[in-house]
Parts: structure tokens; C-alpha cells; sequence
């Protein structure tokens, strides 16, 4: 983290808001890896097939090799979980948000809200370009130009630690 | 942003201190609690689950574990097999016996080539090698004479390139063919007309026999091969594929547990939209009266002259078919004799009629029957149409719930149900979603799937796929007939069963061309 990042300074609701929003988002991601890692039959190749838009093929591909399977099941199972964690706890912030990004990249790439696709998966909105996956990519790049975790979480130690 | 001279401890200033003092502990820890509270709705919803599986275990309370698939029989010698036809079917069962032709191993490994996702040669190379060497192949058309021989020396399951192995005879007649000394068991794959005597023959000599369905073309021939195959003693497996089909053993389970309560009516159908399904196979072009021996082909069909319509599309004639009743109706009604033991039915009525492909056929392609089954107090409807692909699956409706069967098998309860009322005003059965699904393979399956499995195995994109096997039901059954020689027993779809099968065909057609219902006495055991 740069010092010209960690030099901001908020007003207490400003960082009450964006700790809070840190805290939830890392609520969902821990959630969305615990339930994944709890059921034994849960797989990345149903979702994978499903893909749809410019990077489909990619992503079929992928599906198409069982030990990519594998790979991807335990990226996102433990991913999810860790940047949950991160986020949660404010612990290595920088580091689970821009993680986080990528896998949520990866998720739009594969799931593109087009006005021409229809997915398998059931949708409870409407989405149009912008779906709650974008949405949560610029939350996070907010997040990341905005950094709580030295203030309220483990980065606090981690940066007093290293100025010593 | 403003600046806020109070919240100096956000800031790293320099001349801050570096020590990790009581503020930095509580606000470096702040959000610890939050952990807290997760874990605590965590395991509330786990609760919610649990207690959930565990009450509708309670309802439905069907084998958790996915069907094991039998093991092989090996008795070290191989089993030596005759095949007699070798037409799009009969390349299909010498494919799941292990014999590929080289030039269909080809094509799949291009198909891999072009679509990485396509792994049909792949999960063809993992299918499990069942110890038998094909000895003699017999088809009247000598160009698949040839193809059959080659196939059988394909013991290396290679591309045309490959290393092939020797060729087995070819055999002019099937006569010849059953009386080879070194085929201990035989394959049919021949039109509708020819099974049952090429089986009654093969029996006699007491060879084993793979008959592909219907089990006959006339009712006489089927009480006749019952009885030598039953003097003879020999292994008989009528080539009903669905026996293996691992939702409809499910399907057998939750009918004995009576989860469905009173079953009353059946709806079996079959939907399809393309001329290939309508039995408008390609005519070859190397086919001639040089190259077919069209006598033999007629055999005890009515004389008529040399056609390779007749020939290579001989399911659209009744000269030597069954029509629909034969080839797509015997699947159903053999489907649902495994899961509730149906037998012979009471009655039968039929209509129907050729509105879509006049082409000269004399087979119906829209086709109706109602079975009647006073025993087990409950009608089953047929309904066929070879002009329209919308998919009705097979439902068997009961007065507790009802149960559809596809590749997957889903129960769903009756609002009106009195087994499950008290569940249901308690509001642990919902009528609108299942009370039990099953997907083939599954790990472990408890009948649970969330919605998002749901609608993912509903378009075969989980577990079926998985870990890229798909594994052949046509394979299974050949598999189970030879395991059933090597142990001396019979298979799931003996001769019993074929009869049932047979008689049950044979009532429909006759329902149908005769215009009339159709008895079944079973004291006789005579259609009247």
C-alpha cells in the first residue's frame, strides 16, 4: 500500500461507511466459499457450460478438462472464502480486494449481461450491461482508492509493524 | 475529502508513534465480532437444513447412494460372439461391445480436434474391454459385410490407420453363421421380421442370444421362441437398453415404497422431428440387386420386388416392421414393465394415422394406445408423433404425488394428497416443488439439489457430464447379457419379459389395424 493511499484521511462517517461496506462485501464472499466448500457435490462446470457472449469459448474450453475443473472448483471455493475473510477482517485488504476483481471479472466475462443472451442460471432482476457483478467491481476499485483496512482491521498491526 | 485533525490515529503522520497501543488493538480487531455473528447465522442455517433434510428423509426415504453398477463376470476365456446385421443399429451394439469401425474412431477423434468439449472418443476409449472375440459377422448387403468384418478386427479400437487384428468370416447366410463352432453367443440387428427366427434357430443350437426389440413380427413366432429358449436353456437378453438407466431402478424403489400412493395413469410418449427419426435412413450407394441378396432379405414377408427404399427404410412398412408400436412404444411400456411390473395388459385400444410423411409408408406416424391394466387398476397412455420434437416426458401419476422420469427423476407431491396432508398443512411439503430429485451419478445423492443444481441438471449439464464419462447403456446391457452367460443366469430382460413385451406390441398393432379393442386372456394366454 502506498503512502499516498494510506495518507488519506476520513471523517467518522466516511470511514463508518466504507468499513461497513468493506465488512459486507467480505460477508458475502465468505458465505458464497463456505457454502462451496460445504457441499461435496458442488461444481464450476455447471456454471462454466452455462457461459455465454465473447468469452464463451474460453470458458467451455476450461469446462471440457476435468483437472481444470478441479483447479477452478478450488480457486473459487477457497478464493471466495479468503477474500471474504480479507475483507472482513481488514487483513491483507489491498491484496483480497484486487483478487476479488479478478474473479469477478471473470464471472462478467463469462456471463456478460447482453441484450442477445439468455442463461440457463435463474435471475431474480433485470440486467442490462450493468448487472450486480459490475456493480460490485466498482465497489471494490472504490475500495481499493479508498483503503480502511489500516484503519479498522489486522493491516493496522501489519503497517505499524512494517514502519518500525 | 475534509480533513479531521481528531482522527490523527488514521493517518500514518511521522511523528505518530510505531507502538501498537490499546486504541490500535480494539480498532485493528474491530470488525473480530463480525466473524462472530457469521458463524453464529451459519450454523442457524445449517440447523434450518438439517432438520429440513431430516424431516423429508422422513417422507421420502428412497437409497441415498447412486446405483452400483454390477461388476464384471470374468472367467478368463473369452466369450466368442456372431453378429447377424450390421445396419445402423448393429454397428451401434458391435461400438458398445468394443468394436468400433476405424472410420467412426476417426471421426470422433476429429471431432475432438474441432470442439475440445466434444469427448465422445475419450469416454469411448474408457469403456471397459468385456473379454469376447467376434468370430463371424453375417449382413446381406456385402458392402456392411465387409464394414462388420473389418469392425471385428478392430481390436485395438484404432482409426483407419491403426493396427487391425484378424478378420472374422463372413457369413452368406445367418444359418451358416449359427452353426459355426466357435460362436458361443449371437447379436441380432436385423429388421423386425428377422428376429424371431434367427433367435428360435440360434436357440436351437443353443447359442446365446442378444435380440435387439421388438422380440417378434407376428404373435405365433413369439410363443415359439419363449419355448425353445426356455428348453434350451439358453441366456437370452431382448436388447432393451433402458434396463440400465439408473433413474428408472430409482423410479422401482419409490413405486415399492408407495411414495406415490395410489397409481392410476400412466403417460409415456415419444416426440420426434427429423426424417432420420422417422426412419428415413440414407440409401447407400454402393446398394444393388448385385450387392443385396433380397430374397433372403424378404424371408416370410409378402413377395415384392427388389426396392432399396424397402430395404434400407423397412421400418415404414408393415411388410417388415412393427411401426411405431415396435420400435418406440416397446421402450416405453418396457421402461415402466421394469419399474412396476406391469405384465400383459387387459385391453388395448389404438388409433393414429400417417399425417406428416407421405411417403408411401404404411406405418403410422402419429400413433395413440391405451393400455388397460385391470390388476393393478390403471391406465397407460401412449401417445407418438414422429412430426413434432416438443418433449413430454414419462409421468406416472399417482393420488400422494406424481413422478417424472427422464435421464433425471423427479417426485412432486399432490395438493390433494392424503398421505402427505398433515406435511403439507404443517407446510413442510411445498405441492409446487419436489419433495425427492434424482440425477444419475450424483455423489451421495439425498434428493436435495438447490434450485441452481436443479436447473442445471435439468439440461444435462451436471453429473451426467461429469468428470467426462458418460457411460453407454447399450454398453451396459451387452455387458450384463455376457456377464449373465459367464454366471449361468438369466438377465433383466429375459424371455419372460421379452414375451411381455412382445404380446403387449403385438395387441397394439392389432388394436389398431383390426380397428377394435383388444383382449388379453390370460387363462388362455391368447389375445382374443
Amino acid at each position: 500500500m502506498s503512502n499516498k493511499q494510506m495518507n488519506k484521511s476520513y471523517t467518522n462517517i466516511q470511514t463508518f461507511l466504507l468499513v461497513t461496506l468493506r465488512i459486507l462485501l467480505g460477508w458475502y464472499f465468505l458465505y458464497e466459499g463456505i457454502v462451496k466448500i460445504a457441499n461435496p457435490d458442488w461444481s464450476s462446470f455447471g456454471y462454466l457450460m452455462d457461459s455465454q457472449g465473447a468469452f464463451a469459448g474460453i470458458f467451455h474450453a476450461m469446462a471440457a478438462k476435468t483437472n481444470v475443473v478441479a483447479v477452478v472448483d478450488m480457486l473459487n471455493k477457497w478464493g471466495l472464502t479468503l477474500i471474504g475473510l480479507g475483507l472482513i477482517l481488514g487483513f491483507l485488504t489491498q491484496y483480497a480486494l484486487f483478487f476479488g476483481m479478478l474473479l469477478l471479472i471473470m464471472y462478467y466475462c463469462s456471463h456478460p449481461p447482453l441484450a442477445s443472451v439468455a442463461y440457463l442460471m435463474p435471475q431474480e432482476g433485470s440486467y442490462l450491461w450493468v448487472n450486480k457483478t459490475l456493480l460490485e467491481i466498482l465497489t471494490m476499485a472504490v475500495l481499493m482508492v479508498f483503503p480502511t483496512g489500516h484503519i479498522a482491521g489486522f493491516d493496522r498491526f501489519i503497517t505499524k509493524w512494517t514502519k518500525k | 475529502m475534509k480533513n479531521d485533525n481528531s482522527k490523527k490515529d488514521h493517518t500514518s503522520s511521522k511523528t505518530e508513534t510505531q507502538k501498537i497501543g490499546r486504541r490500535d488493538i480494539i480498532k485493528g480487531l474491530a470488525a473480530v465480532p463480525v466473524l462472530g455473528a457469521f458463524s453464529y447465522a451459519w450454523s442457524r442455517k445449517n440447523n434450518i437444513d438439517q432438520t429440513f433434510r431430516k424431516q423429508m428423509r422422513e417422507v421420502v426415504n428412497l437409497t441415498s447412494q447412486p446405483v452400483e453398477l454390477a461388476p464384471s463376470v470374468k472367467d478368463g476365456k473369452p466369450i466368442r460372439i456372431g453378429i447377424i446385421g450390421f445396419g445402423i443399429r448393429g454397428k451401434q451394439l458391435m461400438r458398445a461391445a468394443g468394436f468400433p469401425e476405424p472410420s467412426w474412431i476417426d471421426e470422433q477423434i476429429k471431432a475432438h480436434a474441432e470442439n475440445k468439449q466434444n469427448t465422445n472418443y475419450q469416454s469411448y476409449m474408457e469403456q471397459e474391454q468385456l473379454n469376447i472375440e467376434v468370430n463371424g459377422v453375417c449382413d446381406i448387403f456385402s458392402v456392411y459385410s465387409k464394414e462388420a468384418a473389418i469392425a471385428a478386427s478392430n481390436v485395438n479400437r484404432e482409426g483407419t490407420v491403426g493396427k487391425m487384428g484378424k478378420e472374422p468370416r463372413q457369413y452368406k447366410t445367418y444359418l451358416e453363421l449359427l452353426d459355426a463352432p466357435d460362436i458361443d453367443a449371437v447379436i441380432i440387428a436385423t429388421p423386425d421380421h428377422w428376429h424371431s427366427p434367427m433367435a428360435i434357430e440360434a436357440a436351437k443350437r443353443g447359442k446365446h442370444v442378444y435380440c435387439e426389440k421388438p422380440v417378434s413380427w407376428t404373435v405365433p413366432e413369439t410363443y415359439e421362441l419363449v419355448k425353445v429358449v426356455k428348453e434350451k436353456g439358453v441366456v437370452f437378453q431382448l436388447g432393451h437398453q433402458g434396463r440400465q438407466t439408473e433413474s428408472y431402478t430409482k423410479a422401482r424403489e419409490a413405486i415399492e415404497k408407495g411414495i406415490l400412493g395410489k397409481v392410476n395413469l400412466i403417460e409415456v410418449c415419444t416426440n420426434r422431428n427429423d426424417p432420420n427419426g422417422a426412419w428415413v435412413y440414407d440409401i447407400h450407394p454402393d446398394a444393388s440387386p448385385s450387392t443385396i441378396d433380397w430374397t433372403q432379405f424378404l424371408g416370410q414377408a409378402p413377395y415384392h420386388e427388389f426396392s432399396l427404399e424397402r430395404f434400407f427404410r423397412w421400418r415404414c412398412w408393415w411388410d417388415y416392421s412393427t411401426g411405431l408400436n415396435g420400435d418406440l412404444l416397446t421402450h416405453e411400456y418396457d421402461a415402466l414393465n421394469q419399474i412396476m411390473g406391469l405384465g400383459i395388459p387387459g385391453s388395448v385400444a389404438s388409433s393414429g394415422g400417417i399425417y406428416f410423411f407421405k411417403d408411401g409408408r404404411t406405418v403410422p406416424d402419429v400413433l395413440q394406445v391405451v393400455m388397460e391394466f385391470p390388476k393393478h387398476e390403471l391406465s397407460f397412455l401412449y401417445s407418438a408423433t414422429l412430426a413434432s420434437g416438443r418433449s413430454r416426458g414419462k409421468v406416472i401419476m399417482g393420488h400422494d404425488a406424481s413422478m417424472e422420469i427422464s435421464d433425471r427423476l423427479v417426485i412432486k407431491a399432490e395438493a390433494e394428497s392424503t398421505q402427505y396432508k398433515k406435511k403439507i398443512e404443517e407446510g413442510l411439503i411445498d405441492p409446487n416443488t419436489p419433495i425427492y430429485s434424482f440425477t444419475p451419478g450424483k455423489k451421495g445423492a439425498d434428493g436435495f439439489a438447490t434450485a441452481t443444481e436443479q436447473y442445471f441438471a435439468s439440461r444435462g449439464l451436471l453429473y451426467t457430464y461429469r468428470n467426462g464419462k458418460r457411460v453407454d447403456t447399450t454398453h451396459l446391457h451387452i455387458k450384463e447379457w455376457l456377464n449373465c452367460i459367464r454366471a449361468g443366469v438369466q438377465p433383466s430382460c429375459n424371455i419372460d419379459q421379452a414375451f411381455q413385451e412382445g404380446i403387449s406390441a403385438h395387441m397394439s398393432t392389432k388394436a389398431l389395424l383390426e380397428n377394435r379393442r383388444v383382449f388379453w386372456d390370460a387363462d388362455k394366454q391368447e389375445i382374443v
